[in-house]
């Protein structure tokens, strides 16, 4: 049982790094325009690099 | 090294998170309705940032919005730019959107987010111990649980304690009540007995009914504000300039910087923006959003022009005489949004069930206590049992059902073009048994329809010729009427105001008029050909698309119709003839509207009206439900609990259709709960609820009334 004393830990930092990804997303407004982030995904580049 | 220049790509692409990052407001707000595609955000922002005085310009696809950064963008040169690619752009006045972002919403998320994840984590260890954990390891995850729910808890219900205790400060009871105390008892019972080593600890039941609830609170915040911001940008689309005449030139002005005084020019087809007097020698106007009147009215030089009035005729000059919230149009409105509301005193479904419900399911916890004493005088056990039929009876199916089948509803709606700005209105609509319309506006469209198939060819070039020479928009609709017929050849061709057209014909009298004015036996529109007896030409206003399917639809669920219209008797008695409409009244005042419309209500009927004019604005505050078209004034759009977005009306029966399975399904959900409730309750009550049985009664009442309510989607 003494894995326990890692596990538990573990599997709660894991869940908290979870929430902060989402918290992050939803704090730089990744959610604001769901449709428009979607379609924009098919956009191509305005410029290509021509280094 | 000034190696990022280099690279234009490179420099493209922190345009995307400068601009995410600019948070001061847009120069410029636009609605693009067409836009609904990768291409389209592609073409637009690629157009828009190509011009020099533009600095960034982002196109919300959810919102079909554009915003423009830049020190002097100007709208007329974005909407060309944009309308020579192709789409349709609308400037909005940026200060009456909602610039700011949705605090409250992100807010409920953020809560909503730490709730989920705490649940999680809780109920890992909560598995572990209806598994089978016991004693030391029992009462480690026992204290992690603890050291995990505390602070969620004490974060994420905030909401609910907060409204509990405005409830409370004045004495009242609302459903957030026993929501508060059975996560709060819930909690600290639980942290008594890890403290104590008990055996059963609440944790993972006090926070997934924190979530559960939130995900309500989120649905009914998300509903309204959506549908707020849209009511906002239907109000922001008005044109808010006027055509100032300084130094001989018309200067495009805000209405806001009206002046009295100032004079101004009004295009053909505008709104006059505020109250005046006419200075050009004659004007011709629609008075019907504030009388009902369809007939256009002639105005005189010196006559009053008053805000709200559209220019029908050519255009005219007019010195303003009351301006902001001074014109008559205003009054009116602020008067009628400050007349008492018959709604507000309309109690919602979810609070009248709370009202019942919130005592009953305290009585019966205090009971079970006291019981329990009796019984075998053990206060900690009595407790256990108290806190248990609190969680079990925790109205969670209760703050979920309402909103979760008003969210569905309200989506489903607005996808077919109406704008539902709350959930009691639903419930109202539900209710109805007698529709009124307003007739101009609302039933018909604006300007005239003719019948002319009986003329004969040369007939119908004459009265071509006639109407043509002429911008009455009578005469516009006669010639919209004849698109086939060659005017006939005229001279001497004279409009007499106020009575009609005359001209000579092959040396003939030609006249098109009123009926008395050319010595016929008829008052309406009529043609006389030399000495001829005078033809009369039946004009007809064009019924809004679907109108019959309408009436006829509210017919078979129950709903007859009838029109109150303020224009006059025989336009009034033509339409609902036509129509099939028994009931009318017509040449009525608003304050008559009113009147008629509570007599009504008094005895006991249920009235939705449908109205759009200011004189309808009484009518639509007072009635049981509103309906008004997007055209509609200002003020009748903010009195009506629905706004119209599409010009057609044939969905108005679904709208009702909606609104009563809505009602029914939000009964059903309580019933749903009602169930899960008798047969947890004795359970409870008799001292065997487990956390376990706790936690999937919670569950499965809450997922159950979901799944119930997204049958909204499937209506007919």
């Amino acid at each position: 049982m003494n894995v326990l004393i890692i596990l538990i830990p573990v599997s709660i930092i894991l869940g908290a790094l979870g929430l902060c990804g989402f918290l992050w997303t939803l704090r730089s407004g990744q959610y604001d325009d769901a449709a428009g982030s979607a379609a924009r995904l098919l956009l191509d580049d305005e410029e290509p690099c021509d280094e | 090294m000034t190696m990022v220049a280099a690279c234009p790509g490179c420099a493209a692409a922190p345009m995307a998170l400068k601009h995410a990052e600019n948070h001061a407001a847009p120069a410029l707000v636009l609605s693009l309705p067409t836009i609904h595609c990768a291409a389209c955000i592609g073409k637009v922002e690629r157009k828009l940032n190509a011009l020099p005085q533009v600095d960034t310009a982002r196109v919300n696809l959810s919102l079909k919005q554009l915003s423009v950064h830049g020190a002097d963008v100007d709208a007329d040169t974005i909407v060309a730019e944009l309308k020579s690619i192709g789409y349709e752009a609308y400037p909005l006045d940026a200060t009456l959107l909602e610039t700011r972002q949705d605090t409250v919403g992100r807010n409920l998320m953020v809560r909503l987010a730490v709730a989920g994840f705490a649940m999680m984590n809780v109920m890992l260890f909560s598995v572990a111990i209806w598994s089978g954990a016991s004693d030391t390891t029992r009462e480690l995850f026992h204290l992690i649980s603890a050291t995990i729910s505390l602070p969620a808890v004490l974060y994420c219900g905030q909401p609910f304690f907060a409204s509990a205790w405005s409830a409370l400060r004045v004495r009242g009871l609302n459903m957030d009540v026993p929501i508060s105390l059975a996560i709060l008892l819930a909690t600290g019972m639980s942290l008594f007995e890890v403290m104590n080593g008990g055996a059963h600890a609440y944790f993972d039941a006090a926070l997934s009914l924190t979530f559960f609830l939130l995900i309500g609170r989120y649905l009914d915040h998300h509903t309204r504000s959506s549908v707020r911001s849209a009511a906002k940008e239907l109000a922001a689309l008005e044109v808010r300039t006027a055509q100032r005449i300084e130094n001989g030139e018309a200067v495009k002005t805000p209405v806001s910087e009206l002046a009295v005084g100032d004079r101004l020019l009004i295009p053909s087809g505008v709104r006059v923006p505020v109250d005046g007097t006419l200075d050009s020698t004659q004007a011709i106007s629609d008075r019907s959003f504030l009388t009902g009147e369809s007939a256009a009215i002639t105005l005189a030089q010196g006559q009053q022009v008053q805000a709200g009035e559209i220019n029908l005729g050519a255009p005219f000059e007019m010195t303003a005489t009351a301006v902001g919230d001074d014109t008559t149009l205003r009054r009116v409105a602020t008067l009628v949004e400050m007349a008492e509301n018959s709604r507000n005193s309309y109690t919602n479904l979810a609070d009248r069930a709370a009202r019942i419900y919130a005592p009953a399911v305290h009585l019966l916890a205090f009971i079970s206590f006291l019981a329990w004493v009796w019984i075998n005088g053990d206060v900690r056990h009595a407790l256990n049992i108290a806190v248990a039929v609190l969680i079990i009876t925790c109205p969670c199916a209760l703050g979920l059902a309402v909103p979760a089948v008003a969210t569905a509803a309200i989506g489903r709606l607005y996808s077919m073009g109406f704008l539902v700005k709350s959930g009691t209105a639903l419930e109202r609509l539900a209710e109805v048994d007698i529709a009124i319309f307003d007739k101009t506006g609302t039933l018909t469209l604006a300007g005239a329809n003719a019948r002319l198939d009986s003329l004969t060819s040369q007939q119908a070039a004459i009265v071509k010729g006639l109407a043509q020479a002429s911008d009455h928009p009578v005469s516009r609709a006669l010639v919209a009427a004849l698109p086939t017929a060659v005017a006939a050849p005229l001279t001497d061709i004279a409009e007499v105001g106020g009575s009609g057209m005359q001209a000579l014909y092959k040396g003939q009298t030609v006249q098109l008029g009123r009926g008395d004015w050319i010595g016929a036996s008829f008052n309406g529109l009529g043609l006389k050909v030399g000495d001829d007896p005078a033809i009369a030409l039946p004009l007809r206003e064009t019924p809004r698309e679907g109108v019959e399917a309408a009436l006829n639809g509210l017919r078979d669920l129950g709903v007859p119709s009838q029109i109150l219209s303020g224009d006059k008797q025989d336009a009034v008695s033509a339409l609902a003839l036509q129509l099939g409409v028994k009931d009318i009244q017509a040449e009525i005042s608003a304050t008559d509207k009113h009147a008629y419309l509570s007599k009504l209500q008094h005895e006991g009927h249920h009235v939705v009206m449908v109205g759009d004019g200011l004189n309808d604005t009484a009518a639509l505050a007072a009635a049981h439900a509103s309906v008004a078209p997007s055209s509609a004034l200002d003020a009748s759009r903010n009195a009506a609990d629905v706004v119209m977005l599409r010009e057609s009306l044939d969905g108005f029966p679904l709208l009702i259709r909606i609104a009563r399975s809505t009602s029914q399904l939000s009964k059903q959900n309580f019933a749903i709960a009602a169930g899960y409730n008798a047969i947890a309750i004795p359970v409870a009550l008799l001292g065997y609820a487990t956390p376990l049985l706790a936690a999937i009664a919670m569950s499965a009442s809450s997922i159950t009334v979901i799944a119930n309510a997204m049958r909204v989607r499937f209506i007919k």
